[in-house]
């Protein structure tokens, strides 16, 4: 609740009228004014002990660069947050600030906190608009080279910082364009993609190959790039999409969130016929799930024309893992939300579909995720007329590449096991990270496990050099808090 | 980017054959396997089947059917242009082994794919009869090619212009009561395939099938591609594109590679139009 003492609320931010951006894919936070930046900033309390820090996985020096700011330096804010992660335009965009340092601010305990976000991305934009972002200064070359699999947050975070220590990097990508969910998954109206676009290109002046349209496991073997390269980092995400099981899932009109999102972002849908992959434009959308990958499909259809479109969520609005921004923003945009709803059954019309049965749900007791396990009602079912249903319950590991790969350590569910502190896997050189390692979590823990392999690669292949391999022992592993945040609906 | 080195019309007016520059693809596709193509920035990724791979050369060959806007823009691509993105190799190979009697059967741009197939089964030793269909002789490709590769061809024509008059069906009944047989793979539309499949169960012959549903990725990620195998959802780009023939579920093929027919009538058009056809 925004208190009435200016000093307990955010400096609100500019946002396109909801009337008008329901209908557009521009983005719909429109950034703070420097301005407003030095007034939100000058809210900060420089705390001795900064809690907020505690609460960013990355560790930005919050303070530090909140008073830059407050100073009216904006590129010693950049170059300070640059130090510590290679993506704040993005991760001022798309972070649950709320969970992580804004959780943790001194002013949240009475009033709002800090917008630790938006300054990150106001320092972030300006320091793009004004060129002086690109600091990074290169070691000299040490002639190991260095290959990573997949350029998702994990993999882009993996290879800035080993490519600043002077290693050769090369990226193998499966689909055309780098950037991984960031660019297929986050839609343009949350995370436009020049932006994207921008830091892989800063990349690639750093030096860095993306080789697009590779995919390790069939045109290339994890083990022909053991015998090439010094060590491998794979980063390969959990883009596997999982469906209900439930009857008419494989009606016209049904998508997984991941081809919704694909077709709309990647393929960009949303200007068919000028760009040639269609997208079925739904009059009235039912998109299954309650995290961002549900709020971004249901948003996104709205966009594409829907006249209505509506979330079906098992759970109630208080578990929903969706940043509270963007849920805030399809309220405002006209979604309309069905919680403690489940389908179990999409009735199908000359091969396309009609309508969603449902069921309304109860919570009953907590269960492993400590949030209460939502039970059926007797006797509550009903239909939601819908000609077209997205289905966003998460997603799995893509086997393609563990399959073709000997002595690769999964676990059950088959995602790669790796130490949580350095990456490493089953096999030595190989280190893995990101989504593919604790199933699908968040930019900023992917580009953690990034940024922890890239540390534990360096040393490798320093060790090997001098002709010492030291394996980390896979027992030593500290839990750790980042990296356990597994977006589990 | 990828280079067209070599392109001929090899049915007039509407198929072509490529042979592409691909030196790390040639060297790692088998037969069955498939890419992904997109022409352009603006283009869609359209999944095309391995006509041939030939790594000394460092090529692979495509034989593309203009059916619609994509295909059709492709087709005024010439030797010395350029795509954009070329993604592969896709899918599972084709599963190869000495069976005995391979009978393959290929309608429309499914021919394409048979021709590293058969030569594949034959290499392993196996005898390779080969069945292709059309609805007159004008409109059969890679006759020829397929004699190469194959111990025995069979021609079936609907107005009965060559070989034999009546659908590969026919020819398959008959080449199944007299000689049998211990594999049939098909390749082609999916009604041509089913009706194959509805063949061979009575005579429990194992039928592999190459399946084409629609494709975005190819990599397993949006899940566009499934389809229903043995009651089990299966991607095809990555599960695939072979499949027990006897176990799949047709009718859903069938509806979803129709999802997009307006859409794709409306691209067309549009092409159409700015190009003045
Ligand atoms: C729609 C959507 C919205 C989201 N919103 C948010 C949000 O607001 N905030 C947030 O923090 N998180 C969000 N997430 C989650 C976040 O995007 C992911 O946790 C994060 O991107 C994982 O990063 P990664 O590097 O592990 O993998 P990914 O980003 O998945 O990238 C993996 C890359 O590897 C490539 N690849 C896969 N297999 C192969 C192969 N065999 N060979 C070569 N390349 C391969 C893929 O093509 C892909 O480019 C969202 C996710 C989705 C899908
Ligand atoms: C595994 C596989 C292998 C294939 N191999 C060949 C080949 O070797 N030669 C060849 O000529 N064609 C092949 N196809 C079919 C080819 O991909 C389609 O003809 C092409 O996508 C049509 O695009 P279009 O824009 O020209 O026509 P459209 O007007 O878009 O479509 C015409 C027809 O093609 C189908 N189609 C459309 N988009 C796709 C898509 N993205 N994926 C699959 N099918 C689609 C539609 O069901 C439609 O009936 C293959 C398809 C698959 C799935
Ligand atoms: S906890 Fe809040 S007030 Fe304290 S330093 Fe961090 S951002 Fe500033
Ligand atoms: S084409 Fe996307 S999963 Fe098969």
């Amino acid at each position: 609740m925004p208190g009435r003492n200016a000093m307990h609320s955010k400096i609100p931010i500019p946002e396109q009228d909801p009337v008008k951006r329901r209908s557009n894919f521009d983005e719909v936070t429109i950034g703070y004014t420097p301005e407003m930046a030095v007034k939100e900033a000058g809210r900060c309390l420089q705390c001795r002990i900064p809690s907020c820090v505690a609460g960013c996985p990355v560790h930005v020096p919050i303070p530090q660069f909140i008073k830059a700011i407050k100073e009216g330096d904006f590129k010693k804010a950049i170059d300070a947050i640059k130090e510590a992660n290679f993506l704040p335009a993005v991760c001022g965009r798309v972070c649950p600030q709320e969970d992580q340092c804004e959780n943790n601010c001194a002013l949240g305990k009475k009033g709002e906190p800090v917008a630790i976000g938006r300054l990150e991305r106001f320092a972030a934009d300006h320091g793009m608009k004004s060129g002086h972002t690109d600091i990074q200064r290169l070691a000299e070359p040490t002639g190991k080279k260095v290959a990573i699999i997949g350029s998702g947050p994990a993999g882009l975070t993996c290879a800035f910082d080993l490519v600043r220590l002077g290693h050769r990097i090369t990226i193998f990508e499966a689909l055309h364009e780098a950037g991984g969910v960031l660019f297929y998954g986050i839609p343009e109206f949350r995370l436009p993609k020049k932006i994207v676009l921008h830091e892989i290109n800063t990349l690639r002046e750093m030096g860095v190959e993306i080789v697009n349209n590779a995919v390790v496991g069939r045109l290339i073997a994890v083990d022909e790039i053991m015998n090439e390269f010094d060590a491998c980092f794979i980063g390969t995400g959990a883009g596997l999409p999982k469906f209900i099981g439930i009857e008419g899932e494989n009606l016209n009109g049904v998508y997984s969130a991941n081809e919704f999102l694909t077709r709309a972002n990647l393929m960009r849908a949303y200007a068919f016929p000028e760009y040639d992959t269609p997208i079925k434009k739904g009059q009235r959308v039912a998109v299954v799930g309650g995290g961002n990958v549900a709020v971004d499909a249901v948003r996104t259809a709205l966009r594409l024309g829907a006249k209505e479109a509506m979330i079906i969520y098992r759970r109630s609005e208080a578990e929903m893992p969706a940043r509270n921004e963007e849920i805030h923003h399809a309220k405002k945009e006209g979604v309309r939300f069905e919680f403690l709803t489940n389908p179990i059954r999409i009735i199908g019309k000359d091969g396309g579909v009609k309508a969603v049965e449902c069921v309304r749900m109860e919570l009953g007791e907590p269960d492993p995720s400590g949030r209460r396990r939502p039970v059926p009602k007797k006797d509550s079912a009903f239909q939601i007329p819908a000609d077209i249903v997205i289905v966003a319950i998460g997603t799995r590991a893509n086997p393609l590449l563990p399959q073709s790969t000997d002595k690769l350590g999964l676990n059950k569910k088959g995602y790669i096991i790796a130490d949580k502190e350095t990456g490493q896997t089953s096999r030595e050189g190989l280190y893995a990270g990101g989504d593919i390692v604790t199933g699908a979590a968040t930019v900023i823990s992917a580009m953690g496990a990034g940024r922890k392999a890239a540390r534990a690669i360096n040393e490798y292949l320093k060790s090997k050099s001098s002709d010492k391999i030291v394996m980390p022992n896979p027992e030593s592993v500290i839990l750790n808090q980042v990296l356990n945040q597994v977006q589990d609906l | 980017m990828a280079k067209i080195l070599e392109k001929r019309l090899i049915r007039s007016p509407d198929v072509f054959y490529y042979k592409i520059d691909a030196p790390l693809i040639s060297k790692k596709a088998g037969p069955g396997q498939f890419v992904i193509i997109r022409l352009h920035e603006k283009g869609e990724r359209i999944p095309l089947s391995l006509a041939d791979i030939n790594p000394e050369e460092e090529t692979i060959s495509l034989i593309v059917m203009a059916v619609g806007k994509t295909t059709s823009e492709m087709s005024t691509y010439k030797a010395g242009d350029e795509i954009l993105d070329l993604c592969g190799p896709l899918g599972q190979p084709t599963h190869i082994e000495e069976v005995g009697r391979v009978i393959l059967i290929g309608g429309g741009f499914g021919v394409a794919p048979l021709y590293p197939i058969a030569r594949a089964f034959r290499s392993v030793g196996n005898g390779v009869i080969t069945i292709m269909g059309a609805r007159s002789k004008d409109l059969l490709i890679y006759e020829a090619e397929m004699h190469y590769v194959s111990d025995k061809v069979i021609i079936t024509t609907d107005d009965g212009s060559r070989g034999t008059k009546g659908v590969v069906t026919t020819a398959l009944k008959q080449e199944l009561e007299q000689n049998g047989a211990d594999l049939v793979m098909a390749v082609g539309p999916a009604v041509m395939m089913r009706s194959v499949c509805e063949t061979t169960r009575l005579f429990t012959v194992k039928t592999v099938v190459s399946l084409n549903p629609v494709m975005v990725d190819g990599t397993g990620m949006c899940g566009g591609c499934r389809v229903l195998v043995a009651g089990q959802s299966r991607f095809a780009c990555t599960d695939g594109p072979d499949f027990d023939g006897h176990q799949v579920d047709w009718d859903i093929l069938m509806n979803r590679q129709k999802s997009y027919l307006d859409e794709e009538k409306e691209s067309f058009d549009a092409w159409k139009k700015r190009h003045a056809l």
